[in-house]
């Protein structure tokens, strides 16, 4: 296969099993960290033009927060959990008490200090290396992660980097998403996978899709 | 009527006074502005990656640096600039993320910038005004009436070059 754009339902059906299962583990590693109970609804898979790709979390010049990791291994690409600013303020809340937290009920993301920071990428770092882990398991191959990487910016900004990514061989980017609610704070995020096309294509084949 | 714009991620377009182009949030893609101060045209690209001719599914002609400028000289003459006179500004490129590392698509960015600067040295295109790389977002916006280029973004100011 040498395009996403040849996926059939079937590829579509495949990928979103993969995003289950990888987001549940993930959110199941989060919710243990929290000691929160978290709802995670069925993830959703999108091809969409590069025009549009900030649609989904706000708009092109909405302040996210996303968490880069890099894989390598015998899968090589990008993955990225991303999340709005009232859902990283609140999760900051859940994690570190709203009284511990510099500023208290401060809640501008471009304030965030150096801890907060730190601990949003390490939740990141978290669900993206559950995420990966499960994957790695589910089709048997090594998958290594990198250390994580932190940018607070424009949606499209931060976007465009799997955006980029997508554009050495589409012309459009496949987003799975998973959202999740912890159960008194609402929290949403992302995830974005990026595989690069033969480790797309290695993915399938492992799981007896062609 | 003052028409405004809105150029997406592999997209380009050109407009006349009073219009304004503008584009939202450049990250890693590099915003290559174009104008001709006498007629009054301006024109911008947004594009993801440098060079065409490294990628096989290469048709979107916007997406790539060097088939965009072409394009977008192309349209802008058609418009009524005159080609010999235009003048370029360039803003975007940034490494959003702080990698340290030699990856070569971690630097995505610097290569945005670098095959746009070189693909205007080659059609003679004055660089008269520059805002690249570092690690933030960039809104820009571009005024056809006197070729103003307005950057935007989050914590680092606004600035007009």
């Amino acid at each position: 296969m040498s395009n996403f754009m040849k996926y059939n339902a079937m590829h579509f059906d495949t990928l979103r099993e993969i995003a289950n299962i990888g987001s549940g583990n993930a959110i199941a590693a989060l919710g243990k960290m929290l000691g929160h109970k978290i709802r995670m609804s069925v993830p959703v898979i999108n091809l969409v033009d590069f025009k549009d790709i900030a649609k989904f979390i706000g708009g092109a010049e909405n302040i996210i927060i996303g968490i880069l990791v890099g894989i390598s291994g015998e899968i090589n690409g990008i993955m990225m959990f991303m999340v709005k600013q009232d859902s990283a303020a609140n999760l900051l809340d859940i994690l570190m008490g709203s009284a511990g937290r510099a500023g208290g009920a401060e809640r501008d993301v471009l304030n965030f200090t150096e801890v907060e920071h730190s601990a949003l990428t390490e939740i990141g770092n978290i669900l993206c290396s559950s995420y990966l882990g499960s994957l790695s398991s589910l089709i048997n191959k090594r998958i290594i992660p990198s250390v994580p990487m932190l940018s607070i910016d424009m949606a499209n900004a931060i976007l465009s980097v799997p955006a980029i990514e997508f554009g050495k061989v589409a012309d459009q980017a496949l987003f799975i998403e998973s959202v999740f609610q912890a159960e008194t704070q609402n929290v949403s995020g992302y995830f974005l996978l990026v595989p690069d096309l033969p480790s797309f294509n290695l993915i399938l084949s492992s799981l007896g899709v062609e | 009527m003052a028409g405004i714009i809105i150029v997406g991620m592999a997209d380009l377009n050109v407009i006349k006074a009073p219009g304004m182009l503008t584009t939202l949030g450049l990250g890693s893609c590099v915003g290559i502005a174009l104008y001709d101060s006498v007629n009054k045209v301006a024109g911008l690209a947004h594009c993801m990656l440098p060079d065409s001719t490294q990628i096989q599914n290469n048709s979107n002609i916007a997406k790539f640096v060097d088939t965009a400028l072409i394009r977008l000289i192309n349209n802008m003459g058609r418009s009524g600039a005159n080609k010999r006179i235009l003048k370029a500004k360039v803003a975007g490129g940034a490494q959003m993320f702080a990698f340290n590392s030699t990856n070569e698509s971690m630097r995505i960015g610097d290569r945005n910038v670098d095959a746009t600067l070189k693909m205007l040295r080659e059609f003679n295109i004055p660089v008269v005004g520059r805002d690249t790389g570092a690690n933030y977002g960039r809104t820009v916006e571009l005024f056809a009436e006197d070729g103003r280029f307005v950057i935007k973004t989050i914590g680092h100011g606004t600035h007009i070059i």
